[in-house]
């Protein structure tokens, strides 16, 4: 564990509270149908808990505080994401408070942050960042576009999978505004309100029952002062939000393995076959030891990313995909094993094990899978 | 309060600088240290290391924080660390590492009296006698509380007799520090904690030769040793106790290091190419490279982290992890670096292959000891799933 001041250490106290008695897993079920699919009357999160976590601040922590934020930084939010992995807690607080936020301080002009931060910070607007267009995140190859028109734009593409898209007010999205696929230049992200003319959103039932969205921009009209940073020029801003992005999940894998893994040493302590508590067997230690070792490199790497972003630490990026990388190879590994140690019980929808699958799976592929983020920290470092 | 701690340390920072650059002789910079550590003869023909050796002895500074009737210097450990990072700046070591500083000197500080602490500590901080470890046995490996070598007490001395193996460096220690069975009758508590003279009549070091071709290790013979009575380190048959915390050390001290090792790209590039688009030219190989890597760069903030976690400062049962990470992590380095050099990786002597490739066959042949020395792979796994984690058995 990083070295907390106060404030931190007390979040994360209040965090690991609330996420226990308000966000159990059992509330998790709530999203899923019996079957073990997600409800198709589901919204993939509960606003009444989401009005919970606004409360405390939790939506704020990132923004500045003339706009109702607390600017306690990523770290502290770091601290939350992870005890909400822990519970598997389903809500936007990734995208809109983490992600969202991010993007208009780091890119937002006054005004952009007048109009939208007070709103995100509250939690009375939820955001997210649309860039994904394909099965794999692809930032190079990303082709929606916009046109100039008037003196603003036209969005023409798809979107997909936008995480939280479903109950965002306000999509970050990325598109070309000049330049072909593959170029940075050209690269422009606008502030959009999900509810303008043209756009149509389509809910994606995922594995574990959070509502993604397909956003489908069928002439979208955005005006000028929708553009985020300089027209043309997003390419870098982009990058430090899919950065920010990336840690934010990892904190999030990193609660949710370290769980899993407490369950798993719950189990092996527990459960007797040939007269024997399972957990006395070799083959079982071995195994545990091995993945806590895993568990300790994941929280070293997420620790040490969430404090680059706060210090401004040049080498974000290769740390951004280190974590990433870290983390889903830990959190892949731990709820496969979940699954395995506890037998059949453990493929019973009614045993937590499958949602820790589940929701593992799904945060893999979020922000850059593992694969894509090794290969970018290899680029980052010469190999 | 924290700006004047900032600022003390800069201060101590500059002037560590400014001291190891006056004092560190220039025709060992980049020279690792440890062939100075591993072997006496090149380490006595070296008239710049022994230079050096005698400075920091001086100084106190190869073992910044003991005290300094001890041969230290009264410093923290920040103090200490901060030597370390100016040290390897200037590609320098500590001549003064060894089994002495690294094992039995902590653990002499923790259970010796003032007598034994006085008598061998500062010889430890200024590297003049060379310790080593004779703790396994024939019968006694992972096992090690199962040792037979008997210690008799004769009244005024003790009579070792017995084999030790696997013994690093006997053949050219000063002295040894071993564990013996005091006590027939019980197994863990009937064994007591020894310094031997290696000169002593009676004890014979024959060296056994490794994959890696060196002499790493030896079996010693002791036939009637005669110890005297003073050189019992702590209670008799309290040695288990006393050889656990120095398993501790030694565990601590192999995960601590092995820092600044370089990055295997640009050897890669050179020995395998590079594609188009500017990666190493072979795929697969680069994907084991480049996640080998992640892993050691993890590894090496989880060191830091567990340092800063450890208030206390002492090493705790977060070690055996640290072991197993870090000896996982090296092996698969060292396979990678002679599989990046390929056939050149394989050579074993002569002209036909660069120093640094016949080093790389060799280190690759000796880190497979990385996993079995100070507690084998299973044997950390063992510790962590007790003692860390608390399963049952
Ligand atoms: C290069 C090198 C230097 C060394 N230097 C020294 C030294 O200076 N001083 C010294 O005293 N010793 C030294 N050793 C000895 C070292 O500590 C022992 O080799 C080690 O403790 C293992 O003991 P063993 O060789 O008898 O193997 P064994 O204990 O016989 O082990 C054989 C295999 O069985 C496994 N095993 C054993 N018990 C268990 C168990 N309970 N559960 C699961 N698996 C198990 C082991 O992990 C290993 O894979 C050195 C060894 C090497 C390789």
């Amino acid at each position: 564990m990083a070295v907390l001041n106060e404030e931190q250490q007390m979040l994360k106290d209040m965090a690991a509270d609330w996420a226990r008695e308000r966000m159990p897993v059992t509330a998790l079920r709530s999203l899923y149908d019996h079957g073990g699919g997600g409800r198709a009357d589901s919204i993939g999160y509960d606003p009444e808990a989401w009005a919970e976590m606004a409360q405390m601040g939790w939506t704020g922590i990132l923004a500045p505080q003339d706009h109702g934020g607390s600017d306690f930084g990523y770290l502290s939010l770091g601290l939350i994401l992870e005890e909400m992995g822990k519970t598997l807690a389903a809500s936007p607080l990734l995208s809109s408070a983490l992600v969202a936020v991010s993007a208009l301080r780091m890119g937002g002009d006054d005004a952009q942050q007048a109009r939208w931060l007070p709103g995100l910070a509250d939690g009375s607007v939820i955001g997210t960042l649309a860039l994904d267009e394909g099965p794999h995140h692809a930032p190079e190859r990303l082709a929606l576009a916009a046109t100039p028109s008037g003196d603003g734009w036209t969005l023409s593409g798809i979107k997909r999978p936008v995480q939280d898209g479903m109950v965002a007010h306000l999509a970050i999205v990325a598109a070309h505004t000049s330049g072909a696929p593959g170029v940075r230049d050209g690269i422009t992200l606008f502030l959009v309100d999900t509810a303008a003319p043209g756009l149509t959103r389509t809910p994606l039932d995922q594995i574990d029952a959070r509502l993604p969205a397909t956003f489908t921009f069928d002439k979208v009209i955005v005006s000028p002062d929708a553009v985020l940073g300089e027209v043309g020029q997003g390419a870098d801003l982009l990058d430090a939000l899919r950065d920010r992005a990336a840690v934010g999940i990892a904190a999030e894998m990193l609660g949710s393995a370290s769980q899993a893994f407490d369950t798993i040493l719950d189990y092996l302590r527990t459960r007797v076959q040939f007269g024997a508590i399972i957990g006395s067997f070799q083959a079982l230690q071995h195994r545990a030891a091995c993945l806590f070792g895993e568990l300790q490199l994941t929280r070293s790497a997420v620790e040490l990313a969430l404090v680059a972003i706060d210090e401004g630490d040049t080498a974000l990026p290769a740390l951004a995909s280190l974590a990433k990388a870290t983390a889903g190879d830990t959190l892949h590994a731990i709820s496969s094993q979940m699954v395995q140690l506890h037998g059949g019980i453990g493929m019973t929808h009614e045993h937590d094990a499958g949602l820790y699958l589940k929701r593992a799976r799904v945060a893999e592929q979020c922000y850059g899978s593992t694969a894509w983020h090794r290969e970018r920290w290899a680029r980052l470092n010469g190999y | 309060m924290v700006e004047s701690e900032a600022i003390d340390e800069q201060a101590f920072r500059l002037e560590a600088r400014a001291w190891l650059k006056a004092n560190f002789p220039p025709s060992l910079a980049h020279v690792p240290g440890l062939i100075f550590q591993g072997d006496r003869h090149t380490a006595e023909a070296n008239a710049d290391y022994q230079l050096w050796r005698q400075r920091m002895a001086d100084k106190g500074w190869g073992v910044p924080n003991w005290a300094s009737r001890y041969g230290g210097a009264d410093l923290t450990s920040l103090h200490g660390k901060i030597i370390g990072e100016e040290l390897t700046a200037i590609g320098g070591f500590n001549p003064i590492r060894s089994y002495g500083t690294m094992m039995l000197g902590p653990t002499l500080l923790e259970y010796g009296n003032e007598a034994q602490k006085l008598e061998h500590l500062p010889f430890i901080a200024s590297h003049e006698r060379r310790w080593c470890q004779g703790f396994s046995e024939p019968g006694a490996g992972s096992d090690l509380a199962s040792l037979q070598t008997r210690c008799t007490d004769m009244g005024d001395h003790w009579l070792v007799n017995g084999q030790k193996i696997w013994t690093s460096g006997a053949d050219q220690a000063d002295w040894c520090f071993a564990i013996v069975r005091t006590d027939t009758s019980r197994k863990q508590g009937g064994i007591s904690f020894l310094l031997i003279d290696m000169a002593s009549e009676g004890i014979e070091a024959r060296p056994i030769v490794l994959i890696s071709g060196s002499t790493h290790f030896c079996e010693v013979f002791f036939n009637d040793v005669k110890v005297p009575k003073g050189n019992l380190v702590g209670q008799v048959n309290q040695g288990w106790t006393i050889a656990k915390r120095l398993l501790q050390f030694e565990r601590n001290s192999l995960s601590e290091v092995k820092a600044d090792i370089t990055p295997l790209s640009p050897l890669a590039h050179e020995y395998l190419g590079t594609d188009a688009l500017g990666r190493i030219d072979s795929p697969d190989l680069r994907a084991r490279m480049v996640h080998n890597a992640m892993r050691h760069e993890a590894y090496m903030a989880t060191v830091h982290r567990f340092a800063q976690e450890a208030k206390n400062g002492g090493p705790s049962n977060g070690v055996s992890t640290l072991k197993n990470l870090w000896s996982g992590i090296i092996q698969e380095r060292s396979e990678l670096l002679v599989e990046l050099m390929g056939a050149n990786g394989l050579g074993w002597a002569g002209d036909a292959y660069g120093e640094a490739e016949r080093e790389a066959a060799r280190a690759l042949l000796h880190s497979k000891a990385f996993s079995i020395y100070g507690g084998s792979f299973e044997v950390q796994n063992n510790i962590t799933a007790k003692h860390t984690l608390g399963l049952p058995g």
